[in-house]
């Protein structure tokens, strides 16, 4: 069953393919459904595959596959790791990078969960972006999306990944400026582009620093060979890696581009800037384990990267009064949580709150779709308020999507960040405590926008701050768009099955162990505390939500608790700008004068002075016959006193 | 009183001289064609003394050439005097330095 | 050595020249009738190109096709002619883009001179790849100045005469040191077998030079060569050049003649002068990577669509002559496969700025706006090149630059570190160009742009195909390349022995069963030297 890995990734390949050549003529809403079926095709080959993997649990190999499976040493890397070989792609000299996949437990397990999700976005969206101008394109580039991730996640060597890494870059770009008649669509377009470009170089000098190193870059050759890098090259690995996955992830240094991705399309923000692109930095480094755990201090910076990042983003959650915005943020302190989780070796955590974040967050952004979409476009949650009556359906999906993020038992949520929270106390109590203050603040901030935008008066029908008519009738949206929104309702609320803590027998934890084969740190923690842990989490989520209530209850601005320090992020922006943008945008300037000035000049200066000289020159030239016969004659006298001389002497 | 081989020589040298330092000093065109004739004989006159004191008829030889050429150069040469007469009515060189740099 | 009985490389030089005698001649009664053969003649030559292609054997990495003819062999000059997989793809590169060119450019007047000139540029272009005689080559190279001189100064923009004039001086300068290099290398190889001379590369290459003499003349080489390519800080003929020129020269001239400065380091200053070569490559390295980072830096400040791609074609430059310089096997396959794909780019780069001129008058990025609107597919387009240049995985501008960077990388770690952060920069311009004409609402004259007609776009078609298709499958013309490329680095590679040794340890490490060809190649150029 394992074979058929490589239908995953065909499926939607052949969507775009099709959309490509014949979307225009199948129009709105046929394309739309074309792109849907592709990706639901490509989710049940994922299941196949799955459960073939899932077998091979037992087996060790499988017959058809290029085997890897049988153990090479005890403790091998190597478990459970099967290479489907398509074809030769780039050898030099001692250079190999073909197209291999690698189907294991963690490749799968990102396999379903992103066609999964990506089927229900589909089904949204040919709802959602009705009416568009260019239906038959956003379907397009939402197919390649996913074709993309999926090479990202099967890729069978660094090169392959690094394909898909850029592929969902690019579509991201596409989608991101989808509305690119709008200066700031486009705007934030090429920031997500540059922002992730930025990374790309961390991701080039990892490949150029494991392959000088292992001579490789395939992955399961990596582990192979993992032993032979010293403790220093392992560690500027991981911090390429690192700078790598803060662009894709949007992290710390590079997390300001995701807000801005907002510009694009809301399906867009629940697919590509929520649930799967931006988590690739993740995967990248749990893909990587090996080398990770060679560097105690490449895990110190990516705990100090996740951790700041979850912090100050969530600070910045908590003034947002655009409602994407807001989540955008508390995407980035969510996957600020995985990264920390990476960085305490809880590799399965890290995997874990990815997939349960997925949920939750796409259910919540297709929830703010559906809010955004009922008020003809309307994103400032100051025009929302009272939703709670007018669209019962998203009000009551986005509920959970709330009480899961929040971590309220016995959502997903809770037991995700749970099992993250409970590695970092293994590591250091310090750390969990301002893990578990950026919990109080995510709860805090989830229920302020949940507030807002549902509870209260109906702010909508009045006339907006800056003359915007008010909008009479909100609708609910159409079946097509409720229907993902169950889904992932339920999958948000019961979620946190797939890696029940005291399950230790079956779930996503024993699954992806032959993948890590690390003892989770968490287990090292005893009963008493593991339940002490589960206590504070619940009692946290639960302030959270409280102090919103008597914060922000009635409430529709509060300037006081929203200040222009947090709402700027931090005057991050401003910064870049001041220390890199400007001094940049001038050094260009200054380097086009000097090329203009110094070299050309240098090279006209030289013509210049040749003409100069040839100036002087002809002044000989008089045009007097005399002259020039007197000055032949003059030749040749001194030409015969030389002989003379010569002759004579 | 025979004729040494060298007053050929010097004679040679100072139709040359005389042909020289005409067409320094002249500006009529007509006179100027007339020094580089004489420089032109001059070496001549050289070529065949030479040649007789060699005994090397290549330098006899070389003379006709030497002639053939001033034949044509003359050709040309006066050409270009007449024509620049039709148009100026006087052959002065130094009025006609228009090909100067 | 193969000895076909079909003579390709002397019918590839031949026959644009006879064609442009024959356009010539019929440019006297009609411009139309003249184009339609040129294009005729491109076409077939463009045939017998890919027949070569079919032709060539892929394991091998010695000169295939050779011709040989006595020229004038007193002068010491063989019409001595090879291809192998360093110049094999430049040649179908020119052989494909010539009929392009014909399809997709226009001039005002005088069209059928202009097609005749372009069939004299591919034959003295071809040649020029083709020559395995020094003096063959030189005088090729030379030839290819008088046909860009008269496409530029006679069908060019507004400052075309000077744009003109400042190539042919700059281009020829360098070439005067060509020129005595040649001839020296020459009168020195006879002196030193006593036997006749001779310019024939294979046996110039065992010229005995002392080390400082063999840095000299390989420095005189590659004036010759950093001009033409062009390489910082010889370069400023480029950005004049290629915007003055008429959208075909500009094509030919970027794509093709420019290759030719990378190309003759590659062949002659590489095979020449081993030692030297090592010796300097500190020096080209150091301005590569300032190319390389300059050039973007500078193309971000550019208004203009022309200027913008000539320095960013500086970059790209300055990439290939990492990797030409890095003398490892991924680095040198990587200069090579870059070549080729920064001439599909920059060529199709070209074609559809001069198709964006035609149609608004003006190539200044501020006065276009919005485009993607009016004209979608022309966007498409636009953004397909775009990302290929970017070095998006997949398609074929990445292969090149990841194997320079990377082979760079194993010999010479921080170069590579510099320049792949100019990965970045070359990104910020292209972007920023992109959302100025073609994001944001069109008004105006851009409202009512037309979008690419249907011959545009199958004129445009085969750069599109090949951009992915290599971009996808690389080992097309990978596997065609790196025989090649390990004879060419064996001399080098015996001086450089560190990175040697890391290469063939690279080679011992990984363990793999070596079955394909391009492993056989390397590993035998590791044996001799064992």
């Amino acid at each position: 069953m394992l074979h058929a890995a490589y239908l995953i990734i065909a499926f939607p390949l052949l969507g775009s393919l099709l959309l490509m050549t014949f979307g225009r003529r199948l129009g709105e809403p046929v394309a739309g459904w074309l792109g849907t079926a592709a990706i639901t095709a490509s989710f049940v080959v994922a299941v196949v595959v799955f459960f073939g993997v899932l077998h091979a649990h037992q087996t060790d190999c499988i017959p058809g596959l290029l085997c890897q499976g049988s153990p090479i040493a005890p403790g091998s890397l190597l478990n459970d790791q099967f290479v489907q070989h398509l074809f030769n792609w780039v050898n030099v000299g001692g250079f190999h990078a073909n197209v291999d996949l690698l189907v294991d437990p963690l490749s799968i397990t990102m396999c379903l969960f992103i066609t999964g999700i990506s089927a229900m976005i589909h089904l949204y969206s040919i709802a959602y972006m009705h009416g568009e101008e260019d239906f038959t394109k956003f379907f397009i580039y939402l197919n390649l999306f996913v074709t993309s991730m999926l090479i990202l996640v099967l890729g069978g060597n660094l090169l392959l990944t690094f394909i898909g890494w850029e592929g969902v870059g690019v579509c991201s770009y596409w989608l991101v400026s989808y509305y690119f008649q709008k200066d700031s669509a486009a705007s934030a377009g090429k920031k997500a582009f540059i922002y992730n470009r930025v990374g790309d170089v961390g991701f080039l000098l990892a490949i150029f620093i494991l392959y000088s190193q292992l001579h490789t870059v395939s992955y399961v050759e990596i582990f192979q060979r993992a032993g032979h890098l010293s403790p220093l090259w392992a560690t500027m690995a991981v911090l390429a890696l690192v700078l790598a996955a803060s662009g894709k992830s949007a992290q710390i240094p590079l997390f300001n581009w995701l807000p801005d991705a907002m510009e694009g399309p809301t399906p867009v923000s629940a697919l590509i800037h929520a649930a799967t692109m931006v988590t690739a930095g993740v995967y990248l480094l749990c893909r990587l384990h090996g080398v990770v755990n060679l560097s105690s201090t490449g895990q110190g910076v990516i705990c100090g990267v996740g951790l700041a990042t979850a912090f100050v983003a969530a600070t910045v959650a908590t003034s947002q009064s655009d409602i994407k915005k807001g989540l955008a943020f508390s995407t980035v302190s969510q996957i600020g949580f995985m990264v920390l989780a990476v960085g305490t070796k809880n590799y399965e955590a890290a995997i874990f709150l990815m997939v349960a974040h997925a949920f939750f967050k796409a259910l919540l952004f297709l929830g703010s779709g559906s809010v955004i979409h009922a008020l003809d476009g309307e994103q400032e949650m100051v025009r929302m308020g009272g939703l709670r009556k007018v669209l019962p359906w998203t009000f009551g999906t986005f509920m959970i999507g709330w009480l899961a993020i929040a971590g309220v038992p016995p959502f997903a949520g809770f037991f995700a960040k749970g099992s993250v929270l409970d590695g970092v106390f293994a590591k250091s109590p310090v750390l969990w405590a301002l893990a578990l203050l950026t919990a109080l603040l995510t709860a805090y901030y989830m229920s302020r926008l949940f507030y807002l935008t549902f509870t209260g008066e109906e702010r909508f029908t009045a006339v907006g701050p800056n003359g915007e008519p008010g909008i009479e009738h909100p609708h609910e949206s159409p079946w097509h768009m409720r229907f993902p929104l169950v889904v992932l309702a339920i999958l948000s609320a019961a979620g946190g099955a797939i890696d029940l803590p005291w399950v230790h027998t079956w779930g996503l934890d024993t699954f992806l162990n032959p993948v890590f084969l690390t003892t989770t740190p968490a287990a090292t923690n005893s009963g008493s505390t593991q339940l002490f842990l589960a206590i504070a989490d619940a009692v946290v989520a639960v302030a959270g939500i409280g102090l919103a209530w008597v914060l922000w209850r009635g409430k529709a601005a509060r300037p006081e608790l929203t200040p222009a320090f947090l709402k700027r992020v931090w005057f991050w922006d401003d910064a870049y700008d001041a220390v890199i943008g400007r001094p940049a945008t001038a050094l260009s300037k200054a380097a086009a004068i000097v090329d203009d000035e110094v070299i050309d000049g240098a090279v006209l200066g030289t013509a210049t002075l040749v003409r100069r000289g040839a100036d002087q020159l002809r002044k000989a030239q008089d045009g007097y016959v005399r002259t020039y016969a007197l000055s032949i004659a003059a030749g040749m006298a001194a030409f015969l006193i030389y002989l003379v001389t010569r002759v004579f002497s | 009183m025979s004729v040494n081989p060298s007053w050929f020589l010097i004679l040679s040298a100072l139709l040359f001289s005389i042909g020289a330092f005409g067409l320094l000093i002249r500006r009529n065109v007509l006179v100027m064609f007339m020094c580089v004739e004489l420089m032109l004989n001059a070496a001549n006159l050289s070529f065949v003394t030479f040649s007789r004191m060699l005994g090397d008829i290549g330098g006899q030889a070389t003379v006709f050439f030497v002639l053939v050429v001033a034949a044509a150069e003359v050709v040309v040469g006066l050409g270009l005097v007449v024509a620049i007469f039709r148009r100026r009515h006087h052959a002065v060189v130094d009025d006609l330095s228009s090909m100067k740099g | 050595m193969t000895n076909h009985t079909f003579p390709y490389l002397d019918v590839l030089v031949l026959l644009p020249l006879f064609g442009a005698a024959l356009v010539a001649i019929a440019a006297r009664t009609s411009d139309q009738i003249a184009r339609s053969i040129a294009l005729a003649v491109s076409l077939l030559e463009l045939v017998v190109a890919v027949l070569l292609l079919v032709h060539f054997k892929t394991g091998s990495g010695a000169f295939q096709f050779t011709s040989h003819h006595s020229y004038a062999s007193a002068l010491g000059i063989t019409w001595n002619l090879g291809i192998d997989g360093i110049s094999l793809f430049l040649v179908q590169l020119t052989a494909l883009l010539i009929p392009i060119v014909l399809l997709g450019t226009s001039v005002k007047a005088k069209g059928g001179a202009y097609a005749a000139w372009m069939l004299v540029l591919e034959a003295a272009t071809i040649m020029s790849f083709v020559a395995l005689d020094l003096m063959v080559f030189f005088v090729a190279f030379e030839l290819t100045l008088i046909p860009s001189y008269f496409l530029i100064a006679g069908y060019g923009h507004e400052r075309r005469a000077f744009a003109a004039v400042k190539f042919f001086i700059m281009t020829f300068l360098g070439s005067a040191f060509l020129l005595i290099g040649i001839i020296y290398l020459g009168i020195v190889h006879q002196h030193q077998t006593g036997g006749p001379l001779t310019f024939a590369l294979g046996a110039l290459a065992h010229t005995h030079l002392s080390s400082g003499t063999a840095i000299v003349v390989s420095l005189a080489f590659l004036a010759a060569f950093a001009v033409k390519a062009p390489l910082f800080p010889l370069h400023t003929w480029s950005p004049d050049a290629y915007r003055e020129a008429p959208a075909g020269a500009s094509m030919v001239l970027s794509a093709v003649l420019a290759k030719l400065g990378t190309y003759g380091i590659i062949r002659f200053n590489l095979t020449l002068f081993p030692h030297a070569s090592k010796t300097l490559a500190p020096l080209v390295l150091t301005l590569a990577v300032i190319g390389i980072i300059y050039g973007a830096t500078v193309a971000c400040a550019q208004k203009d669509m022309k200027r913008l791609v000539a320095y960013s074609s500086l970059a790209q430059v300055g990439f290939i002559a990492l990797g030409t310089f890095a003398f490892t096997s991924q680095g040198l396959t990587g200069a090579v496969v870059m070549m080729l794909n920064h001439g599909l780019i920059t060529a199709a780069f070209f074609l559809v700025i001069g198709w964006i001129y035609e149609r608004r008058g003006t190539w200044q990025v501020g006065e276009l706006k919005g485009l993607q609107g009016p004209a979608p597919i022309l966007a498409a387009v636009f953004t397909i090149i775009m990302l290929a240049s970017i070095g998006l995985p997949g398609l074929n501008g990445f292969v090149g630059e990841f194997l320079v960077l990377l082979g760079t990388f194993l010999s010479h770690r921080w170069w590579a570190v510099v320049a792949t952060t100019g990965v970045v920069i070359a990104e910020m311009y292209l972007l920023w160009a992109y959302q100025q004409a073609f994001h944001g609402k069109a008004e105006g004259a851009n409202a009512t742009t037309a979008d690419l007609t249907v011959a545009e776009r199958l004129i445009v078609a085969p750069l599109l195909i090949l951009i992915v298709v290599l971009g996808v499958y690389p080992n097309l013309v990978i596997a065609r390349i790196t025989p090649s490329v390990a004879r060419e680095l064996a001399p080098i590679v015996q001086t450089t022995t560190g990175v040697y040794h890391r290469a063939m340890h690279s080679i011992a490490i990984s363990g793999r069963p070596s079955g394909s060809d391009l492993d056989a190649g390397v590993i035998g150029a590791g044996e001799v030297q064992r």
